[in-house]
């Protein structure tokens, strides 16, 4: 598509907004990073399903557990994480462009996000803890204490990822390598968005 | 008039960032399905609806937030055959028993 040397941060730019990079099919970041995101995405679908056959098996105590969750706090987080990747999508597009101090802005914006959600998480695993629940409603709490758990172990991972890309945008000149890093960041990202969407369901809205 | 025009003109650019569309559909699905959260006396389609919207929006997230949509196909295929698979089984597994 393009004949000048590659390696160059204009090169990359004009590469990354040609109609010829839409079509000719772009892994979005590295490949390697779509074997880690894809495979996580087995590891929570296998999750999800354990979840919802245990459900299966205590519908009415399950249901019962359900209808004393928040979901205020399930849906501001829902809110929030969405927010934090649409910052994400428009810093890399302003990186993209060239436009740096817009992108590092974005990407904050997208870290201030995240960071919404831990705190809130924080005030509702505080709420639940001291409020307490029946002995029998055990086996919700324990799936929901370790796969919210575990989701708020990968944002943690991803505001880490957050921060690099962050760094990353304050590079004077941006190359390939670096828009791949922005690139895989972004993925990594969003992969922890669309997990959440789905635990809010199984969580917050599955009901009898 | 020119408060007007400045009105549109900005509104019309925050329609042309990049993601706004999704973003806003996310946004209106989200609510939509918190609204479900309560059930309404819709029952079973309250959830069955929940877990579609949300699997749905799984989709919007890939194509425009993850750029799958200039994905290869292959990649395209496995993530929403994730998506679709996932989403049957669990509805699946819901519907048994219910």
């Amino acid at each position: 598509m393009s004949t000048a040397p590659p390696g160059s941060a204009s090169n990359e730019r004009v590469a990354l907004s040609t109609p010829a990079w839409r079509t000719q099919g772009h892994v979005p970041g590295e490949v390697g990073v779509w074997v880690f995101i894809l495979g996580d995405m087995v590891v929570f679908a296998w999750l999800f399903i354990v979840f919802m056959h245990q459900r299966s098996q205590h519908a009415e105590v399950f249901d019962q557990a359900r209808r004393s969750m928040n979901l205020t706090f399930g849906g501001l987080n829902t809110l929030l994480l969405l927010t934090g990747s649409w910052f994400v999508v428009l810093g890399v597009h302003a990186l993209r462009r060239g436009h740096q101090p817009a992108g590092k802005w974005l990407i904050a914006g997208a870290i201030a996000c995240g960071l919404g959600f831990v705190v809130n998480k924080v005030f509702e695993y505080h709420e639940k803890i001291v409020v307490g629940h029946p002995r029998a409603q055990a086996d919700f709490f324990m799936y929901y204490f370790v796969l919210t758990g575990i989701h708020l172990f990968h944002l943690m991972l991803g505001l880490i990822v957050l921060t690099l890309m962050w760094r990353v945008a304050h590079k004077a000149t941006l190359g390939p390598r670096n828009f791949r890093t922005l690139e895989a960041g972004a993925c990594f990202w969003h992969l922890i968005d669309l997990l959440w969407l789905i635990l809010f369901a199984l969580f917050y809205l599955t009901s009898n | 008039m020119a408060t007007s025009s400045t009105k549109t003109s900005a509104a019309t650019r925050v329609v042309h960032f990049p993601g706004f569309l999704p973003w806003l559909l996310l946004m209106v699905l989200t609510l939509v399905s918190w609204w479900l959260g309560y059930g309404h006396g819709l029952g079973k389609l309250a959830t069955i609806s929940a877990l579609i919207l949300a699997f749905f929006k799984v989709s919007v997230v890939g194509a425009y937030y993850m750029e799958l949509r200039f994905a290869p196909l292959a990649l395209k295929l496995i993530f929403n055959g994730w998506v679709v698979f996932v989403c049957a089984v669990l509805i699946g597994i819901y519907l048994v028993v219910h």
